[in-house]
């Protein structure tokens, strides 16, 4: 088990470097001047030259990603253009605030996900499956910033229960678990969990369906144990293909939904990197998506841990 | 269970409490803190150290708000057209003998927030933080948003307490008007900042002084930062000892949250978590209106044109073909239809009323016949269309309903003998190539372009566009427009320092570009915004700001 999570970890190690490369490459490539948020269109040409050398943006693009990657290897993601705060500090608050989103949209999302994917593969081709089928299409299928629009009119304009913006009432800096603030959080955490949830009940729908129809199944049955104790082996069966897809979901979720955030104000990483590119912040940017694509990496590593020690076929193979 | 009559003393004993408690409880109503909410367009809070970034809804929240310049605009009328006045300086004259030379008394008694006494040092502080380059609180984040807005000036030197003199590279009448763009953030403040911050060289105690200095606001002005979350509030308190006893707001607490997206800020304002949201989602107003919010909008100095190309072999060198163009657009159509109302039909830069306008003899209207004759005259008709090609963005800044305007313009255009062709590029690459002209590559073949501009000042409502040498890489002369006539004009407004001789020039030269049919002039933003019935006392100037002291909001 060792030898396999050290294999995993340096595999780690040149899939981190060419995220970097590739999120510095990508936002210096896109059209449109980097001091864009600090220097409007009317300022003279000297005043841009100015500040380009100001900020290092007058120096080859090999120069300046080697900085800022030897800055960043030493945790300083530099500062934002536009407000000057460090770029860490303003990540790490934003991602904060997604985890909090994403926890509480996977508890619902996964729950959901797989008692429908359960129901639905063992009651295969009933009424049952057709219902939760059907939930899981509308799931995948619902554009989610859509669905939170129409959460909102109807919770927060119509009835007024829920508040239709923001992380509380005095902000995602004062957070408490209390009702409070948690009802700032049900209809962001809704609109998230619908995409997670059609997925994982599809994945476990197809999974407890195949596995059902496996022999040991059969043999189990055969050998006269009981129906509840029968299902329990399909759930450790399909647990790792399950989790592998949880995992993917929960990554995708934390990198924090653009629109969803920006429909609810809720400051997040999405809502964070939609004012980074609309201010062509470039350390933001870069800093943002660095730090996410990181992210993803780590739970993709996590998860393939966690496989392997419920599958000892993994680290075998 | 023994229940208990209520004898007479007791029930007298009672409604005595009562009523006292009543009594205490009444005053502590009556001094209940009034908040009014506010969702900005903004995506985050502009920022609050003295120069805000996002052009001037950032001077409207966070710059007006916590600051003074040493100059003011009048925000009280929603009939006049917004003009200058003195803020913290109370007069200023050029010098009879070098008119590159200023002086500016300043106003006595104010105080930054911080208690620190405003003056003479003040403001030659606050003009090398973004002009001196070698002065310890220089700071390169603040310039672009500053020099490009005050293009002349050079420098600032103590003359006594209450009097310095600012010097330009050229003479410019326009001065006064600039240093609206100036805000007077606190020195004594920053250097206590400067003095406890931790960095290797004092450029580096420098920059994090200036972001202690964003947390920890001091300026001047009417509001007073008392807590801020990055990204998500900004909460001002009023300043009871505002040097402006007119101005001291009637309200306790003004909330800034960023809700950079039109249907939830709408949201948040009829779900009630915000009393006041900037630009509501334009098919959300029946709705607002219907629930008893109020719509208030106004002409905006603002101008949404296509701005021509004049380089070499340009179909727009053609005064009729320019003429016909403004003559083909029914912008009342525009306004009714499409835009429900939210905007001013464009007959210049400037609209009858203001300073500025002068007497154009050339009247832009809807005039389909004269258009068609004029293009007919050119050269062109039914079987003889005219290509032009315009770039635009699908959304940005000012840029209104970008898209479906150009297409109404394309299609309004069509019956004139046009054949429009719209390149569409996304806002910021648009903006850059608005910089570099109609000569760069990147303006991609097109002869217009369609970027918004704000005309609140002589510079950037005329002067940056007619002017020869406003050509690229100068300024934003993009389609590289040389008419002598401009250049004289230009040079006579700001050579002439007598404010009422200076409007004349200018409204001179703004009657000669609209004669000139210099841009397809088409639409005037409103600024749009929506309020709570519970909000008194707003006043929608024609301005870019608006004044929040006046406002009050019942609890």
């Amino acid at each position: 088990m060792f030898v396999y999570i050290a294999r995993r970890v340096v595999y780690v190690i040149p899939i981190v470097l060419s995220v970097a490369l590739v999120c510095f490459l990508l936002v210096h490539i896109t059209p449109g001047d980097p001091l864009v948020a600090i220097l409007p269109a009317d300022a003279s040409q000297e005043l841009a030259q100015q500040l380009r050398v100001a900020y290092g943006f007058d120096r080859p693009l090999p120069v300046q990603f080697g900085l800022w990657l030897w800055r960043a290897l030493h945790g300083d993601l530099g500062s934002s253009i536009a407000t000057g705060r460090p770029v860490l500090a303003e990540v790490m608050k934003a991602v904060g605030n997604t985890v909090t989103l994403a926890i509480a949209a996977a508890a619902i999302g996964f729950t959901l996900g797989l008692f429908f994917g359960l129901i639905a593969g063992y009651f295969r081709d009933t009424w049952v499956d057709k219902v939760a089928t059907s939930i899981a299409i509308a799931g995948v299928s619902v554009p989610h910033y859509w669905l939170g629009m129409v959460l909102v009119i109807i919770f927060s304009v119509q009835l007024n229960w829920l508040p239709a913006v923001g992380a509380g009432p005095g902000g995602s800096g004062s957070w408490a678990w209390d009702w409070e603030h948690i009802k700032y959080l049900v209809l962001p955490a809704i609109t998230t969990s619908v995409i997670p949830m059609g997925i994982v009940t599809r994945t476990v729908r197809a999974l407890t369906g195949d596995i059902l129809s496996q022999d040991f199944v059969e043999a189990l049955r055969a050998k006269g144990l009981q129906e509840t104790k029968v299902f329990r082996h399909v759930i450790k069966n399909a647990a790792p293909t399950a989790l592998a897809v949880m995992g993917l979901q929960l990554g995708y979720m934390l990198g924090g939904s653009i629109l969803i955030e920006t429909v609810f104000s809720w400051p997040g990483s999405g809502l964070l990197l939609n004012s980074a590119i609309f201010q062509r912040d470039l350390p933001l940017l870069q800093g943002t998506i660095l730090v996410l694509a990181l992210f993803f990496v780590f739970l993709n590593l996590l998860v393939d841990i966690a496989q392997a020690s419920i599958d000892p076929r993994i680290k075998r193979s | 269970m023994r229940i208990e009559k209520p004898t007479k003393s007791r029930l007298a004993a009672a409604i005595t409490l009562l009523t006292l408690a009543t009594a205490l409880t009444l005053p502590q109503v009556a001094r209940a803190e009034t908040v009014l909410r506010i969702g900005m367009t903004a995506a985050d809070i502009p920022r609050t150290l003295g120069q805000p970034d996002q052009g001037f809804e950032g001077n409207r929240f966070t710059g007006n708000t916590m600051y003074d310049g040493l100059t003011g605009w009048d925000l009280s009328s929603a009939t006049k057209a917004s003009v200058v006045i003195p803020a913290l300086a109370t007069e200023w004259a050029v010098d009879d003998a070098d008119k590159k030379k200023w002086t500016f008394k300043l106003r006595p008694g104010v105080t930054f927030h911080d208690g620190s006494a405003f003056n003479a040092d003040a403001v030659v502080w606050n003009v090398d933080k973004v002009l001196k380059q070698d002065a310890v609180q220089f700071d390169a984040s603040q310039v672009g948003v500053t020099a490009s807005r005050m293009p002349t000036l050079v420098s600032a030197k103590k003359i006594d307490d209450m009097t310095v003199e600012l010097t330009t590279k050229e003479p410019d009448s326009f001065l006064p008007i600039n240093l609206t763009n100036l805000f007077m953030a606190s020195p004594t403040k920053w250097q206590a900042l400067f003095d406890k911050a931790e960095g290797a060289d004092a450029k580096a105690k420098s920059q994090a002084a200036w972001a202690a200095f964003a947390r920890e606001a001091s300026g001047t002005g009417p509001w007073k930062m008392s807590k801020f979350t990055p990204r998500e509030r900004l909460e001002l308190v009023k300043n009871d000892a505002y040097w402006n006893k007119d101005r001291v707001p009637k309200t306790d607490k003004m909330v800034l949250l960023p809700m950079p997206e039109a249907n939830a800020r709408t949201a948040a304002l009829l779900s009630g978590q915000v009393d006041w949201v900037e630009a509501p989602a334009p098919d959300a107003v029946k709705e607002i209106t219907a629930r008893g919010f109020k719509i208030e909008k106004n002409e905006q100095p603002h101008v949404w044109p296509w701005q021509f190309s004049r380089a070499e072999g340009s179909p727009w060198n053609d005064i009729r073909v320019r003429k016909a163009a403004n003559l083909c657009i029914d912008r009342e159509g525009l306004k009714d239809g499409l835009l429900a109302g939210l905007m001013v039909p464009a007959s210049g830069t400037f609209e009858p009323g203001h300073p500025w306008r002068g007497k154009p003899t050339f009247e832009i209207k809807y005039d389909l016949k004269a258009a068609q004759a004029l293009m007919k005259e050119a050269g062109y008709g039914p079987a003889k269309k005219l290509e032009v090609k315009t770039q635009t963005s699908a959304s940005g800044s000012g840029q209104m309903l970008p898209l479906p305007m150009n297409e109404y313009l394309q299609q309004a255009l069509a019956e004139c003998y046009f054949d429009v062709k719209l390149d569409v590029i996304e806002w910021n690459t648009l903006f850059t190539n608005w910089r570099r002209g109609v000569k760069d590559p990147s303006a991609n073949g097109s002869n217009a372009t369609n970027v918004t501009y704000a005309a609140m000042d002589p510079f950037f409502a005329l002067v940056r566009f007619l002017q020869s040498s406003m050509a690229p890489p100068v300024s934003n002369n993009w389609g590289f427009i040389n008419n002598p006539k401009f250049d004289e004009l230009v040079t006579k407004a700001r050579t002439t320092f007598d404010a009422t001789a200076r409007d004349a020039a200018l409204a001179e030269l703004h009657a000669a570009s609209v004669d000139d049919a210099a841009f397809l002039y088409v639409a005037h933003d409103v600024g749009p915004r929506a309020l709570s019935p519970k909000i008194k006392g707003f006043v929608q100037p024609k301005s870019w700001f608006v004044d929040f002291s006046p406002v009050s909001i019942t609890p």
